[in-house]
């Protein structure tokens, strides 16, 4: 003989958690740090490559293959590859969430933007990576002087 | 605002922009031809102003990002956020400055 009604909810259900972590927080500390070595990165590139010398008419195979003879312009721009991407694939994903009101929409946006940051990241790293200054088979005026020693 | 608005329409168009710079890059692991007849196009002068204007965009985005830091690590940097965005659009006149002449210079000045 109960007197007592069975409880609606025969459990309590855990309070939806309303933050993921520390993960926003991350990210906004990421962009400062990251766009502080991107300054500095991103600025040596362009003086390199645009001021310096004949700027943009000396870029060639040639040019690329020079530099990444050298492991201190491999380091560079393995690090310029993935501090811009992963900085710019942020700041990317902060305009989609501000603008794309549609759950959907969203959903698809930032999935197209995660698949080219994995297709790019990974591609240009894999070049950096393999690369090779004297291929067989180039032409021999369009590759670096010291194939040819 | 309009620096906020600034920042993010420069950084979308860098962000589209190294993804197409990435990727012509990687055709150096396709062959010195497929490289080289690539990038010959960003030696023609429309291109040579594009580039002029990437560069305004990436000068502005670095500096006002400082700008950006300073506002939120710098004990004094909400007070003084107006004066540095002056000091913003000074360095980058100052950069400009530098750059463009020399960037021009190579675009339209000849070479190959």
């Amino acid at each position: 003989m109960s007197a007592i009604a069975d409880p609606k909810a025969p459990f309590v259900r855990r309070n939806r958690r309303t933050t993921r972590g520390n993960t926003e927080l991350w990210g906004w500390i990421f962009m400062r740090a990251s766009g502080v070595l991107l300054v500095v990165l991103i600025f040596g590139h362009l003086f390199v490559n645009l001021w310096a010398g004949k700027g943009i008419h000396a870029i060639d195979f040639g040019f690329v293959a020079g530099k990444w003879a050298s492991p201190f312009w491999q380091v560079w721009d393995l690090l310029m590859l993935w501090l811009a991407m992963i900085h710019g694939t942020n700041g990317v994903r902060t305009v989609i969430n501000d603008y794309a009101e549609r759950d959907t929409t969203r959903l698809v946006l930032k999935s197209v933007l995660a698949l080219a940051f994995v297709v790019v990241v990974v591609l240009g790293t894999l070049v950096i990576f393999t690369f090779d200054p004297c291929p067989a088979g180039a032409p021999a005026n369009l590759l670096p002087s010291f194939c040819h020693a | 605002m309009w620096s906020w608005v600034a920042h993010r329409v420069t950084g979308v168009a860098i962000f589209f922009f190294l993804l197409v710079h990435i990727l012509d890059t990687a055709l150096v692991r396709v062959s010195p031809e497929a490289y080289n007849s690539v990038i010959g196009t960003y030696k023609n002068p429309v291109m040579g102003l594009g580039e002029a204007g990437l560069v305004a965009a990436v000068v502005f985005h670095a500096f006002n990002g400082l700008r950006i830091i300073l506002v939120d690590f710098w004990a004094k940097g909400a007070k003084y956020q107006r004066v540095m965005l002056w000091v913003v659009v000074g360095l980058w006149v100052l950069t400009m400055a530098g750059f463009l002449p020399r960037h021009l210079m190579h675009v339209f000045g000849g070479g190959n």
